[in-house]
């Protein structure tokens, strides 16, 4: 059994590798500043479509961390996102007009890129609306966190996808270029998640939160994953399969511990419902460029238009990471 | 009274700089030893950061490695150059680069002057303590070491498994007596003099270099055979995690090192700029008086070795999905599961919630949706009613549930009509307690208006599903706390039955109940119960009930003791 897994992931990390070349040809770099990144950056891998209004906050955030460079792909945007971001001084972009899902929704380009410049590197990969959260964040720098994650012998983190949003229908408030997101969409589901192991690449499958509680129940088993293993000291023989949710070699997806006690960890707060979710929705519906046909996104569609409220009495309001360490939703594990 | 530092250095140098030259420059000779793996240009500028200071030296370096002897021959040629060099050192101390001091020097000079003749090194004989974390103790003074723990594990282990086999053993050099602790010391002149010139200095280093993790053994053996008096702790708080690693402070540990009164502390985090700033400025913290006590500190760090190596029983999460039998308890917090009752005792579930203060929810796994109480759509947590939602994975329904409402008592119904997929996960969890009426879903049916085809349909399949349920209840592995009556044996006597379970299950002693719930109405059930019988699907689970008569039991008698399976 052992055996028939390790041959599966390894024929994986392969066919994964041969993507990932055949992604780097579809990729144009638009503003290569990589020769700027030094040997101890931690670096941001992202891929974006129309994000625009999104990105200054998302730049200054990740800044905040202590990220010294990001490198951005962007899938053909017309709003203006790729000149924006060619302006950066820590940003590399590389652009492609080539189909996302083609190229196994980004990833491609992404275990591309990070083949090429992530070589020894803290990597983290991230979404344009994802905001890492991690044990001590607000006193202690992401390079504490690597330092301690490489002390400690461990080279990924895992951090949970939590998906915020506001209380009242989504059009009702607007975001603001530089905004926090948090001020418009600050609630979460504190207690509805569900864990799985797969088997074949030894990662958690987690599901739950507003998506799987507001889809119409004969979904649930489809509801999205939302286990992320975004920051991972990356070497060149590693690749991730699917989206962030898992890599090969399979030892880097334990993140978690299996004899009771409790690694560290923590969470992305995924700020993707917001006002300007509508819009996108109906866009990504054309498109068809997402997952399982982008049904989600028709769920999303109709949720807009149908002014459907996602937060309900037992939502919880967003403070502070320890808010979600004793929650249980990520944890510190031993560090102190 | 003059003290003395050996600084072992190998990254963070600017750090090491600035620490050394603190030192130096608060009177204290610094001889300093830098890896030789530190990369030629970085120590070359540290060296040349620290030329200016005149009571600091360097050793020529050496190679070092994580618990070999390299760390001993490099605190060993730096000690001799201190004591050589710098007559007035009457204390040496060994720190590391990132060994930050928390006091001015001269309170720790201070206090070494009202010590002369004490030796602080951490020395507990192997024999008596088991010292270390789960790993080699006596062994490490006994048995062969020749492959690298790091980078030949495997070798390592199956060497070590080798020599236990065989018996293989080294001797212990005589008047040697192995001792373990923290490899950070401040030893006294004479001592340190005296273990560089013992007559069996070399013999002793032969043997030791062979040990494994020298550093830790080394000094703290050999100092018992010329100290005039050891304080066993040591003057540097450092603290382990429980895989053996440092734990580092932070910029946010600020307070709590100010608090703690040590005088030095292992190991900072090189960016912490804050900690450097703070305890390295020259008008740094005069107040401060106090004997060493680093409580909070230990005490901070020994609930995150708890929470890394136990966690919090009853919680599964990204990064705490522990393998079945390795949970620390299954579930979170103890709750109920009542089978039947509802069905015979009406208005159950309000009058157990006014009884014992928790929460009773209806059939929490009922085929159609999550009976919270209340009716609500969703309950704590965000957790929904829908059934698919629940079915897709019953078990961390369950979990999430219990994890979500800590601090109250649960209490749900269960049945044959409900989806069984959690029953074995429940009989498995000793913080379960299950009562069951087993029968009880024929008085709802024989309520029923319906065909009598299709009740003796109804009553087979719901029959055959409780007997399921009742023999895994009864399997040798059962952890939960379970009781069982047939339907005869509880509606004789149901309100004893009820004050029985009401007394065991109140969090905070049994709110005595006013009014007990009544006994639906159960004449005709014996009747209906021969006809189900005639009709070929006989009634098993139900006890005695008379075919002729509307009451239960047909001949008065003492009532039968309840099956009590676990607890």
């Amino acid at each position: 059994m052992q055996i028939r897994q390790t041959l599966a992931a390894r024929f994986l990390q392969q066919q994964r590798k041969f993507c990932a070349w055949r992604g780097a040809r579809a990729l144009t770099a638009i503003s290569n500043q990589t020769t700027k990144i030094g040997a101890y950056d931690v670096l941001v891998f992202c891929t974006l479509r129309n994000e625009r209004v999104r990105l200054p906050y998302f730049l200054k955030y990740y800044r905040n961390l202590g990220v010294s460079h990001f490198l951005m792909i962007d899938n053909g945007s017309t709003d203006g996102s790729d000149s924006y971001l060619a302006q950066q001084p820590d940003v590399s972009l590389w652009q492609t007009h080539a189909g996302y899902k083609a190229a196994h929704f980004g990833m491609d380009w992404v275990n591309a890129l990070l083949h090429r410049y992530a070589n020894d590197h803290w990597a983290l990969c991230v979404d344009v609306d994802e905001f890492f959260i991690y044990p001590f964040c607000e006193s202690r720098p992401i390079h504490a966190l690597t330092d301690w994650l490489e002390d400690t012998g461990r080279k990924s983190f895992g951090a949970m996808l939590l998906d915020m949003y506001p209380k009242g229908p989504l059009a009702a408030q607007t975001y603001n270029e530089g905004q926090d997101p948090l001020e418009i969409a600050p609630w979460f589901d504190p207690g509805n998640y569900t864990i799985k192991k797969h088997h074949l690449l030894a990662n958690l499958w987690i599901q739950g939160g507003p998506r799987a509680r507001m889809m119409p129940s004969e979904h649930a088993a489809q509801a999205p994953a939302l286990n992320k293993i975004p920051l991972v000291k990356w070497h060149k023989s590693f690749t991730y399969v699917s989206s962030t949710h898992a890599l090969v070699p399979r030892r880097l997806n334990v993140v978690y511990e299996t004899q009771g006690g409790e690694m560290a960890s923590g969470c992305l707060l995924h700020m993707k419902f917001l006002d300007t979710l509508g819009p996108k929705a109906a866009e990504e519906l054309n498109r068809r460029q997402h997952y399982k046909g982008g049904r989600e996104y028709e769920f999303y569609e109709e949720w807009t238009r149908s002014d459907r409220d996602l937060w309900c009495k037992w939502s919880e309001k967003y403070v502070n990471w320890r808010q979600l360490e004793i929650l249980g939703l990520m944890s510190k594990g031993n560090w102190a | 009274m003059g003290l003395g530092f050996v600084m072992l250095c190998h990254t963070a140098l600017e750090r090491a700089a600035q620490t050394a030259r603190y030192w130096a420059s608060a009177g204290c000779p610094v001889v300093i030893h830098v890896d030789a793996k530190a990369p030629a240009a970085e120590v070359l500028a540290f060296r040349n950061s620290l030329k200016d200071v005149p009571n600091l030296k360097f050793v020529p370096q050496i190679q070092c490695y994580w618990g070999t002897w390299s760390l001993i021959e490099a605190t060993l040629s730096a000690s001799k150059i201190l004591l050589e060099s710098f007559p007035n050192a009457q204390h040496v101390c060994l720190v590391s680069g990132s060994c930050l001091p928390l006091r001015p020097v001269s309170d720790l000079q201070t206090y070494l002057a009202d010590h002369p003749e004490t030796d602080f090194i951490e020395s507990v004989m192997t024999r008596h303590v088991c010292w270390t974390a789960g790993g080699l103790d006596l062994e490490r003074f006994t048995l062969h070491f020749p492959f690298s723990w790091t980078k030949q594990k495997r070798l390592f282990d199956a060497y070590v498994t080798v020599q236990r086999a065989f018996g293989l053993r080294r001797k212990i050099p005589e008047r040697v007596v192995p001792h373990m602790g923290s490899q950070w010391w401040c030893l006294t002149r004479q001592t340190l003099t005296a273990l560089l010139e013992d007559p069996d200095h070399a013999k002793f280093n032969r043997y030791f270099r062979g040990i494994w993790i020298p550093d830790e053994a080394y000094f703290q053996s050999l100092v018992r055979l010329y100290s005039k008096n050891i304080e066993s702790r040591s003057l540097t708080l450092s603290k382990f995690d429980p895989m053996g690693r440092p734990h580092v402070f932070y910029d946010d540990h600020l307070q709590l090192l100010r608090r703690s009164d040590c005088f030095m502390v292992r190991k900072i985090w090189p960016k912490a700029n804050q900690l450097y700033h703070h305890f390295l400025a020259p008008e740094a913290l005069t107040h401060q008086r106090a004997a060493p006590a680093p409580g909070k500190i230990t005490r901070l760090f020994a609930q995150a070795g708890e929470r890394r190596t136990r966690g919090r029983p009853g919680l599964y999460m990204q990064s705490r999905f522990p393998d079945a039998g390795r949970e620390f308890g299954q579930t979170c917090a103890p709750y109920s599961i009542f089978c039947g009752f509802s069905d015979v005792l009406q208005g159950f579930a309000p009058w157990l919630e006014k009884a014992v203060g928790g929460r009773v929810h209806g059939h929490l796994f009922a085929k159609d949706r999550a009976e919270f109480a209340g009716n609500a759509p969703v309950y704590n947590g965000c957790l929904s009613d829908s059934a698919s939602l629940r079915d897709h994975n019953p078990q961390s329904f369950l979990t999430n549930l219990l994890w979500n409402t800590r601090g109250e008592r649960q209490v749900f119904q269960f049945g044959p009509r409900d989806q069984q997929d959690i029953a074995t996960f429940i009989a498995q969890d000793k913080n379960a307690q299950i009562a069951v009426i087993s029968g009880a879903w024929a008085v709802p049916l024989f309520h029923l208006d319906q065909d009598f085809d299709q009740k003796r349909e109804t009553a087979a399949q719901l029959q055959r599903i409780e007997t399921e349920f009742l023999t895994l209840l009864r399997q040798p592995w059962v952890r939960a706390h379970v009781q069982i009556w047939t339907l005869a044996d509880f509606v004789e006597n149901p309100h004893g039955q009820l004050q029985d379970i009401v007394r065991h299950l109140g969090p905070n002693g049994p709110v005595r109940p006013t009014e007990m719930p009544a006994v639906v109405d159960l004449a005709g059930l014996g009747p209906f119960l021969q006809r189900l019988r005639n009709h070929g699907m006989p009634p098993m689970l139900m006890g005695d009930f008379s075919p002729d008569q509307s009451e239960p039991s047909a001949h008065p008698h003492t009532p039968r003791p309840k099956i009590l399976l676990r607890g």
